[in-house]
């Protein structure tokens, strides 16, 4: 890290990632590279191996070729081929912070805690500092006042902002938010987004996701395509939205009542 | 003298039986707790090649009759050169008897442990120690919290059978009192309601302990 210029070092480097399911390619030689305070939507069709695309990230999908580098740090495997111990592994993942589609919040702890879980108990940060962070960023989430309340008394979309707060007190270099309006009633996604849109303005790094296609317009910086495990287009969202290169983004657009400009 | 009088008479053994029943009630189920807590850490994403015999091992607990391996403690262990007196072989044996049951109920609620959360804990760096003392095993307790209460009433039960290994417990102070004094209906009554007493009070920890965890959604008390 000391090396590299951290302006120029990507936040999220992919190189020739694949991964296969049994018999089915569900990613084929996937190239990324995010910038850091950069905006990338990953969208397509379900099966298009998305999700799996984001999780190969944080490696709770273990690919099968190719290479992932968070900050310039490789994840799951050293350069020379060596698989990273447990250890190791949880360190770079706490790089990233990552975002659900079904929340998943820890149900024994209240709100702050779930917030202050892993800064204290994996990064050791002492809990006055820990909750210090807590607080900032249940406020920014709009969710300080409930910070003593426990996630079954929550609503989908409060569950979903905590859980935002949740990773990013872990400071990480880039947030992986799969899918994470999906799960929610219709009238809650429009506050999980405002969360997410601030973030994006705050020159967060984030790596995202969604079936929000006025959404994605709005806060992308990149927009990815992904069809059969394959990146079949990337542009800036101008282009991707309004004179995209693919009859099959055309087709896609289409059946996703595409957005007019935010 | 009515037979009650002599038994109010003699209160002192009861006592001091039903101090040491509580005694070995308590040790053991410490003891079996963290056993089982233990092999459901050592059953946490291991290899079948340490999974599938300590599967074995709490199988083979809870197909035993609890009194044949107090036996086997107590007469058997001496022929390997391990001599436990009386008293620390009913221990031992109520721990390990019982520390597979709480193994076995705790295994089973963990097969529907939501895997998201496991996800969770994962994406933000937790390894196998913390996540499994922080966040699965707090869960695990507090969903299955009524089973245990089950197995702790089930556990108090089988300190009555280490009279036969000859630990001055409650029910031996009740035998004791009934064949000297031959008034067996009193004093086993009598017995009873001390059972009673540690069972009910038991029960009613723990479902006080049960307003914690319906706090938390996990259960409707």
């Amino acid at each position: 890290m000391s090396e590299a210029n951290t302006s120029e070092m990507a936040a999220v480097s992919i190189r020739h990632l694949s991964k296969s399911f049994d018999d089915v390619e569900v990613l084929r030689d996937v190239e990324l590279e995010v910038k850091t305070g950069e905006v990338v939507t990953i969208i397509g069709s379900s099966g298009s191996g998305k999700s799996t695309l984001l999780r190969c990230i944080n490696w709770l999908e273990k690919p099968d070729r190719g290479s992932i580098h968070i900050a310039g740090q490789r994840i799951g495997i050293h350069e020379d081929g060596r698989p990273m111990p447990v250890r190791e592994l949880a360190k770079v993942r706490a790089k990233t912070g990552m975002v659900f589609q079904g929340f998943n919040l820890w149900p024994h702890l209240n709100v702050l805690h779930n917030v202050t879980e892993a800064p204290i108990h994996v990064q050791g940060a002492s809990k006055r500092e820990a909750e210090e962070r807590a607080m900032a960023l249940l406020e920014k989430v709009g969710m300080v006042d409930k910070r003593d309340s426990y996630p079954n008394t929550l609503s989908g979309g409060q569950k979903q902002r905590v859980a935002i707060a949740r990773a990013l007190a872990m400071q990480p270099e880039v947030m992986l938010f799969d899918e994470p309006t999906s799960a929610l009633d219709p009238e809650l996604v429009g506050e999980v987004l405002a969360v997410i849109k601030d973030l994006s303005a705050e020159g967060y790094t984030m790596v995202m996701v969604t079936h929000e296609m006025a959404f994605a317009r709005a806060v992308s910086d990149q927009v990815v395509f992904l069809e059969k495990g394959l990146i079949i287009e990337r542009a800036d969202p101008e282009t991707f939205f309004t004179t995209p290169k693919t009859d099959r983004v055309r087709k896609f657009l289409e059946n996703h009542d595409t957005p007019s400009p935010a | 003298m009515s037979n009650w009088e002599i038994l109010w008479d003699e209160r002192a053994q009861f006592w001091s039986g039903f101090l040491s029943t509580l005694e070995i009630f308590g040790l053991s189920i410490v003891g079996a707790f963290v056993i089982g807590c233990g092999l459901l850490y050592l059953l946490e994403g291991s290899r079948k090649r340490l999974t599938i015999p300590l599967r074995i091992f709490i199988d083979a607990m809870r197909m035993l009759p609890f009194l044949i391996l107090a036996y086997l403690l107590y007469y058997g262990l001496p022929s390997v050169g391990i001599r436990l007196d009386a008293w620390w072989s009913g221990v031992g044996a109520l721990a390990v008897y019982h520390g597979a049951y709480f193994a076995e109920i705790f295994r089973g609620n963990r097969l529907t442990f939501p895997p998201g959360q496991i996800e969770a804990a994962k994406a933000h760096g937790f390894t196998k120690g913390k996540m499994f003392f922080r966040l699965l095993l707090p869960q695990i307790i507090m969903q299955t919290r009524p089973l245990l209460g089950n197995q702790l009433i089930y556990a108090l039960k089988d300190t009555a059978f280490l009279v036969i290994i000859t630990v001055s417990e409650l029910t031996a102070a009740a035998n004791s009192l009934s064949s000297t004094y031959f008034i067996p209906t009193e004093a086993f009554i009598v017995v009873i309601g001390f059972y009673w007493a540690i069972s009910v009070t038991m029960e009613i920890i723990i479902k006080q302990c049960g307003r914690f965890s319906a706090k938390r959604g996990f259960d409707n008390v």
